[in-house]
């Protein structure tokens, strides 16, 4: 029951997307990514985002995460307009709201998993210390290992630690688990379950993959830039159980 | 230390070696520019104290004899602050174990004490005591070339008579920082001295008691310069003046500024090269970093680094490299500094010289290399500033290449598919592969500069001495003499050929222009002397009118067929009107020529000469020396073949300084440039290159593909550097160009062979490096690498 978990009063609304679309123009050709999202996500929801290649799921990600301007629409975080911020705002926003995971990681190669984690812990305003994050992460072991030492999913979990580390309100993670094996996806959904049931983190997970959208408290479906559907899920998941 | 200057360090130290050659480059720069300007420097600050605490004079003036008196006259004229009458004689020197012939330049000291003004800087010894007639102060050149002490002993003869003097000092003075003699294209320590002497024996040696025959004097302070030289000229004319001059035209001065000149243009030229160079090296490595840091930039930015941050960190590692070469140029410029103020403080005889690297030139030399690093990024930098981080996401789209200019003009069928790829490699980044062969070009460049002005020497010397002085002894003698001293010199054993020389002071002047020159005479026909045209062949002097020097009819603005006025400042001062009937090709110091026969018609003074030249067989040159020295007539002579050696010696060392340290220079140039887009083109393709490895290309055939691209450039590079280096000299002999000499540009083959080597060598030299690298690449890991 959609009512039943959460009420008006006590849910507190950190993304309001509007009426959001996005067009990209390469010359003659107008390609629209995003034909009018309109979207809420309450603190400390899991939602999974699912569909097909070439849907707007990164688009959107990107748009939510203050990475990329909509062509028309609104995006409100925290009483805030992204959509009319400024450079500098936008800055700010990063720096202290959003924590991102992509899928090829997009580790730093000339700094250790520590110093990864710290060019974002030194910037940020109430950040966990690097090694902290790490040890979150199960990575305690590797702190002073390039991102050339180790493997596909240690660094997915540095990139995740990396994302965590600020304590951001949001988690934004576009196909964390993309590039690796089930059970090695497994552990890094773990920890981005944990995150969330810790931290309140309010977290979106990009995926292709239907069986992950079993741990999530809601799961929307995008296609042709549009939302198709909005399942919530009634029978929520842990991580462990998942195998695909 | 944050993490992004972890990142900072840590790339710096991944692109060690492409950072290494740019910093080389910057350093060139640097160091070419503290080193002119620093000696610029010391040279200006030490000589503005040595004409200040000396009192170096502003008008000078020679007549050929007025009384005393008139120096008071002379001093009372307006515009006049302080000035100094005195007598100034050429004389032969005797030294003693040098037989060759020399010349000293006898000035009068104020019996027993230094001159009011042009006073002398005693380095040792003292000055002549008031009464001693013999003793005599000497040039601190001249005293180091015949190693002579306070106490030594030498011989003078004035005026015919030999005079015995006893040595008390060695001095310098303001009046001659530069000593030559005039009409030599080259300093001559050993056979030109200056020597300073009291007036009393003096004058009476060159019977000009009661009387002088030089005048110097100080500007009082808002005096006009030419005003007080025209009111100069007005009253010594009577009395034989030959005209005032002005410091500009003052020997020594002249050849200091134009020196300085040099300095500048070198200030100018070479560290904008060098700058120009490492900016666009600095640009391409930052580009090639940028883009390849794409996915980097957007992280970043993502978790919220400004974008003002993002283009700092960049900023810092160019700022990194850039500090790299500025510390190597600093040490270098200083170092470079001080060899070259040795060199001129052999050249410029300064009693001391403050040469140190001054802060500000520090301050300035930095300003100006931060400067040139960051526009040459600035694109780049620009490039990470603007980057939307959702765009850097995605991998940069493949590039777009076309089919090359070779392929569409239908000649691909004649190229093998690895050349194809070389070509459109090329041609996809038109701007860049010009800007490399525009480096290379200049290294080529800056190379021919190192070894044009042997080259040009050489031929300057080849012209002036075995196509126009081909004289071995030139003979001036005390005054005008009867002809028949040509035969007397004739009948000396040993000589040759004797050919007369006629030479008057002369004021040539069109419209409002003036030059006062020396008029020769020459002998039509003649072998010992001769004038040659722009081609280089003999121009017999014409029956009538003159012939000029191409520089001199330049500086007065007239063209063969003008008419010139001529006024002889000599004897009974007349003045005609000339017709100039040919140029002159000239390069050292300027003159008017005329037949001899129509130079005495001219001068109403029937058939006398001032002076002979003579060739000799060599083996009886000391007799003959020596029988001239005997000669009460002769007042001086010039030794050719010493002269050509000298200049050679002295050249020599300077030539072979610059022309190392330029090709040093250049060489890091050419290196810093092969070598960077070597290194830029590895990183571009070492993915294309890895597949074709795995599709089975040989090593050899990889090597090819990269380096093929390389070679193709330098290739390039090497002809635009022959264009480019001739145009480098010719701005620098343009820049060169006076009254005293003008350097040709003429560029001998050898210096275009050695530019070409050294920058193939350069070539070699990184494109080894580069494949080395090449063959130890990881297949494996390039293909793993997400581009
Ligand atoms: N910079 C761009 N220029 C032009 N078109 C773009 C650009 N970025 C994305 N698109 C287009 O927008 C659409 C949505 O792209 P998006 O990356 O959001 O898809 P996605 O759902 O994330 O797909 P995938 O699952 O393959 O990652 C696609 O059709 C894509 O081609
Ligand atoms: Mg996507």
């Amino acid at each position: 029951m959609a009512s039943s978990s959460r009420t008006a009063d006590d849910t507190e609304i950190v993304f309001r997307a509007q009426a959001l679309t996005k067009v990209y123009r390469m010359g003659e050709v107008e390609v629209h990514a995003l034909r009018g999202i309109d979207l809420e996500l309450p603190r400390g929801e899991f939602v999974v985002l699912l569909g097909p290649s070439g849907s707007g799921k990164s688009t959107l990600l990107n748009i939510l995460g203050g990475l990329d301007t909509p062509t028309s629409g609104q995006v409100i975080c925290g009483g805030r307009n992204l959509v009319a911020a400024g450079e500098r705002e936008l800055t700010e926003f990063r720096r202290h709201l959003v924590g991102f995971v992509f899928q090829f990681y997009n580790l730093i190669p000339s700094l250790t998993a520590r110093e990864n984690v710290a060019i974002v812990t030194e910037i940020a305003r109430d950040p966990m210390p690097p090694e902290d994050a790490l040890t979150l992460v199960g990575l305690a072991e590797r702190l002073d290992h390039f991102p050339s030492q180790l493997s596909g999913g240690e660094q997915q979990r540095v990139a995740i630690a990396r994302a965590i580390a600020k304590r951001p309100a949001v988690l934004l993670c576009d196909e964390p688990t993309g590039a690796l094996d089930s059970q090695t996806g497994v552990v890094v959904l773990e920890v981005l379950e944990r995150i969330n049931r810790e931290f309140g983190t309010t977290t979106v997970v990009i995926t292709h993959n239907a069986d992950i959208a079993r741990m999530a408290d809601r799961v929307i479906h995008l296609g042709d830039g549009r939302i198709s559907t909005i399942e919530r899920n009634p029978d929520k998941r842990p991580a462990r159980e998942l195998s695909w | 230390m944050t993490a992004l200057h972890r990142k900072v360090w840590r790339e710096l130290w991944q692109l060690r070696s492409q950072a290494l050659a740019i910093a080389v480059v910057i350093a060139g720069g640097v160091a070419t520019l503290l080193m002119s300007l620093s000696t610029l420097e010391a040279l200006q600050q030490t000589r503005r104290a040595f004409y200040r605490d000396y009192r170096f004079t502003e008008v000078f003036a020679e007549l050929k004899r007025a009384p005393e008196e008139l120096g008071a006259a002379l001093a009372a004229l307006p515009g006049v602050q302080q000035l100094e009458t005195r007598v100034v004689a050429a004389a032969r020197l005797e030294i003693p174990d040098f037989t060759d012939p020399a010349t000293g330049l006898l000035i009068s000291l104020p019996d027993g004490r230094n001159p009011e003004l042009n006073r002398l800087f005693l380095r040792r010894g003292r000055l002549p005591a008031a009464d001693r007639d013999r003793e005599v102060v000497i040039s601190e050149s001249f005293a180091e070339a015949h190693h002579l002490q306070p106490g030594d002993g030498l011989a003078a003869v004035i005026n015919g008579r030999r005079q015995r003097l006893t040595v008390t000092g060695i001095a310098l003075s303001p009046e001659h920082v530069y000593q030559i003699k005039p009409g030599d294209l080259f300093p001559d320590a050993k056979r030109y001295g200056i020597l300073w002497l009291n007036r009393s024996p003096l004058a009476a040696a060159y019977d000009m008691d009661g009387a002088f025959n030089s005048v110097v004097l100080t500007l009082a302070r808002d005096a006009r310069e030419g005003d007080v030289i025209a009111a100069l000229d007005r009253l010594l004319a009577p009395y034989g003046g030959t005209g005032a001059i002005g410091r500009a035209d003052q020997v020594s001065h002249s050849y200091l500024e134009a020196e300085f000149q040099q300095l500048e243009t070198m200030a100018r030229v070479f560290p904008t090269i060098f700058l120009g160079v490492a900016a666009f090296l600095l640009h391409v490595v930052l580009a090639r970093l940028i883009a390849t840091q794409r996915e980097q930039i957007a992280i970043l930015k993502a978790f919220g680094y400004s974008r003002f941050q993002v283009s700092l960190h960049y900023t810092q590692l160019v700022l990194l490299m850039t500090g790299l070469g500025l510390a190597l140029g600093a040490v270098g410029g200083f170092w470079l500094g001080r060899v070259l103020s040795e060199l001129y403080a052999d050249f410029f005889r300064f009693p001391w010289l403050d040469y140190r690297l001054l802060p500000s030139h520090l301050a300035l030399g930095s300003l100006i290399t931060i400067g040139a690093a960051l526009l040459g990024t600035f694109g780049a930098l620009r490039q990470a500033y603007r980057l939307p981080p959702a765009e850097a996401m995605r991998p940069e789209p493949p590039a777009r290449y076309r089919p090359t200019l070779v392929e569409r003009l239908g000649l691909q069928r004649h190229l093998a598919q690895p050349s194809r790829m070389i070509l459109r490699h090329l041609e996809r980044r038109p701007v860049k592969s010009l800007l490399a062969i525009l480096g290379i070009a200049f290294a080529c460049g800056i190379l021919m500069v190192g070894n044009f002005q042997q080259g040009a020497v050489r031929h300057m010397l080849a012209v002036q001495f075995d196509l126009a002085q081909r004289y071995d002894l030139a003979v001036t003698f005390t005054e005008p003499t009867s002809r028949r001293v040509l035969h007397e010199l004739a009948a000396l054993p040993g000589v040759q050929a004797v050919e007369p020389q006629r030479q008057a002071p002369v004021l040539l002047r069109h419209g409002h222009r003036t030059f006062r020159t020396g008029l020769q005479g020459l002998v039509r026909g003649g072998d010992l002397r001769r004038v040659l045209d722009e081609q280089f062949e003999v121009l017999d002097p014409p029956r009538q009118g003159l012939v000029l020097t191409d520089f001199l009819a330049e500086l007065l603005a007239v063209q063969p067929g003008d008419t010139l006025s001529v006024e002889v400042l000599e004897g009974r001062r007349r003045r005609t009107s000339v017709v100039v009937e040919g140029l002159v090709r000239e390069y050292v110091g300027v003159g008017a020529y005329m037949d001899i026969e129509a130079l005495n018609r001219l001068l109403g003074e029937g058939p006398a000469v001032t002076g002979a030249l003579l060739a000799l067989d060599p083996e009886q040159r000391p007799a003959v020396v020596a029988a001239l020295n005997r000669s009460p007539r002769v007042a001086g002579i010039t030794d050719r073949l010493a002269a050509i050696l000298s200049f050679d010696e002295t050249m020599a060392r300077t030539v072979l300084t610059f022309a190392f340290i330029s090709t040093l220079l250049a060489g890091s140039i050419a290196f810093g440039v092969v070598y960077n887009s070597a290194r830029i083109a590895l990183s571009e393709r070492s993915r294309e290159l890895a597949s074709l490895r795995v599709l089975g290309f040989s090593r050899a055939e990889i090597s090819y593909i990269l380096l093929g691209e390389l070679a193709l450039l330098t290739a390039l590079g090497i002809p635009c550097g022959f264009l480019v280096g001739r145009g480098l000299c010719w701005y620098l002999t343009v820049g060169l160009r006076s009254d005293f000499y003008r350097v040709p540009l003429v560029l001998e083959s050898s210096t275009y062979a050695f530019a070409a080597v050294v920058v193939m060598a350069s070539a070699l030299l990184s494109g080894w490096i580069v494949r080395r690298r090449l063959h130890r690449l990881d297949l494996v890991a390039v293909l793993k690498t997400r581009e």
